[in-house]
């Protein structure tokens, strides 16, 4: 077991113009494990993914991947240690499964852009983990949102980064679909030890999937820590502001949030 | 196909004019003598000047130019992520058409030198109107669609009211520029071509080394940038590149619209969206079109020419809504 963490947020501050949507923002991930960042809508859940992917400037503060400052790499040496699977929205309709997974290795490439057999084989491995291959031809226009979302994650597999980060996955996708994704996940995490963060507005499926929880609101951490210490009755109230109650042993031992 | 399509396209571009040269001699005459022995073709030598002094320069420069407005305008739809951007309509062809003209308006061009000079003048003005067109249009992150054609429309239409003034000024030899800016090729022998040729192939070249990065450009800014792609300094490259193309395209046969909307969104329609094949399927098929309409413009009302623009556009639309309504009904952009 590693001693240091993978990824190491310490106080993260970030601020669209004058709006500050996250003010001092420390967590830390290893390898194996799985984080979710739950909080109300605002609390900053995407912009700390955003901004640890680098698409948001930094105000203050410091992202580390075993120890090397993520703010002075270029967009390719970041992007081959931490690969982003955003929301299935917005994507060019008339692309296909294989060429959308095939733009994960877009760090891996030369200057000149070609793609070799290693990167095929790449691909082929990304999508046979996450069950997509048999939609290797098809166009992702055509593909259900659930499809989709598993396209972007190979996508983000065929990136060979040892940090994944998903921004909502489960929005606007079915129940059905929503668990067979995080299975998915977590699997990847337990069975290859991706260190995984992920933003989630389902408290449940947190509970359920997450090894560690962190609670944001108004661009702080409120809690983090085991899902058994974060999600607290108390604590998920204050943050929501709504009175929410909490099963401690809920279904498959996990807690279990409802509101009152 | 599509290099069956060219070939075929340069054999009918060199055999058809005011003096039809069978296809049989083109081959003959074109081919080593070794490879097409015995054939009897008759009167080489006439056929032979008009071949190599007339048609096969204004071939070669049609192919061309063809190539380049196809090819840049795949990348400018590209980068801007909007199927309707050309260089025409987001107004870079008319700003070269300026440079251009304030460049023949100093000095006119007599020798393959001098003609190098214009495109530098049409690629400066290229680059000035589509930053101007680019910042006009653009809303924080994005360039929406209806905002690229207006800030194109209103930067081409100054541009060219510039140009109509200074033409009118002019005396005598800027005149020419007119019949130039019309459209189709006017001046003949190998200098246009050979001092376009340079800037073209340069810029088409860089562009297929960049359709890695325009394929990652269509996923959004966002993830590109997340796939680990430089995108401003992608973008700035790529800008450059299709605007270098199109300006030395614009300076050497004028304002030629549709071939760069048209023909990328044909092999889009028939061989998918992937720009390493959409770059060089477009530059091919730019060539093969603009040949035809070209071959087209002078055999429609033989012996007098038809400015190329109004072939381009008479047979490319009708053309481009017989392809699009045959396309399965799916989103396709």
């Amino acid at each position: 077991m590693k001693t240091t963490p993978l990824l190491e947020v310490r106080s993260l501050s970030v601020a669209y113009g004058m709006r500050a949507v996250l003010c001092g923002v420390s967590l830390t991930l290893s390898t194996g494990s799985v984080m979710a960042l739950i909080g109300p809508n605002g609390a900053g859940k995407s912009s700390l993914i955003r901004a640890v992917s680098g698409v948001l400037p930094v105000r203050g503060g410091q992202i580390r991947v075993s120890g090397t400052d993520l703010v002075a790499l270029s967009p390719a040496q970041r992007a081959r240690l931490l690969a982003v699977v955003p929301q299935a929205r917005n994507l060019p309709p008339a692309f296909t499964a294989w060429e959308t997974v095939l733009l994960g290795r877009t760090p891996h490439l030369n200057w000149l852009g070609q793609t070799s057999p290693q990167d095929d084989a790449r691909v082929r491995l990304a999508m046979e983990r996450t069950d997509t291959l048999a939609l290797a031809g098809r166009r992702i226009g055509e593909l259900s949102g659930g499809e989709q979302q598993r396209v972007l994650l190979a996508r983000a597999l065929a990136q060979a980064a040892p940090i994944l980060l998903l921004d909502e996955p489960t929005a606007h996708l079915d129940l059905q679909y929503q668990v067979s994704l995080l299975e998915m996940v977590s699997s990847l995490a337990q069975q290859d030890g991706y260190a995984v963060l992920l933003a989630l507005h389902d408290l449940n499926l947190a509970a359920r999937y997450a090894n560690q929880i962190a609670l944001l609101a108004g661009g702080e951490i409120r809690a983090a820590g085991s899902p058994e210490q974060v999600l607290e009755a108390g604590l998920l109230s204050q943050a929501y502001k709504i009175p929410l109650q909490v099963v401690a042993n809920g279904p498959g031992g996990r807690p279990w949030i409802g509101p009152i | 196909m599509a290099v069956l399509l060219l070939g075929a396209a340069v054999v009918l571009s060199v055999a058809v004019g005011s003096v039809f040269i069978p296809p049989l001699t083109v081959l003959r005459l074109l081919l080593p003598a070794d490879m097409a022995p015995g054939w009897e073709v008759g009167d080489t030598t006439t056929f032979g000047v008009i071949l190599y002094q007339l048609r096969l320069p204004r071939t070669a420069l049609m192919a061309l130019t063809g190539s380049a407005l196809a090819g840049s305008g795949a990348a400018y739809q590209g980068i801007f992520r909007n199927p309707l951007a050309d260089p025409y309509l987001i107004g870079v062809a008319s700003g070269a058409g300026l440079g251009a003209v304030v460049a023949m308006s100093v000095r006119w061009p007599y020798s393959t030198l001098g003609m190098m000079v214009i495109p530098i003048a049409a690629f400066i003005g290229a680059i000035l109107s589509v930053m101007v067109v680019y910042t006009l249009a653009r809303v924080g992150r994005t360039v929406p669609t209806t905002n690229l054609i207006l800030a194109g429309v209103a930067v081409g239409s100054f541009t060219t009211a510039i140009n109509s003034f200074l033409m009118l000024r002019g005396q005598g030899e800027l005149r020419r520029a007119l019949a130039w800016l019309l459209g189709g090729s006017t001046q003949t022998g190998w200098s246009p071509f050979l001092a376009a040729l340079p800037y073209i192939a340069v810029g088409l070249v860089a562009l297929l080394l960049m359709s890695h990065a325009l394929n990652v450009l269509q996923f959004g800014d966002e993830q590109a940038q997340q796939l680990g792609l430089p995108v401003e300094r992608m973008r700035l490259w790529i800008v450059l590149a299709a605007s270098l193309v199109s300006a030395a395209a614009v300076a050497f046969t004028g304002v030629i619209g549709f071939i760069g909307l048209i023909v990328p969104h044909v092999v889009r329609l028939t061989c998918g969206h992937d720009y390493r094949r959409l770059l060089p399927l477009s530059i091919l098929g730019g060539a093969s079109a603009l040949l035809a309409a070209d071959v087209l413009s002078r055999v429609v009302m033989a012996p007098q020419e038809l400015p190329i623009g109004i072939i381009t556009a008479l047979a490319g639309a009708p053309f481009f809504l017989w392809v699009l309504r045959r396309a399965k009904q799916q989103a396709y952009w």
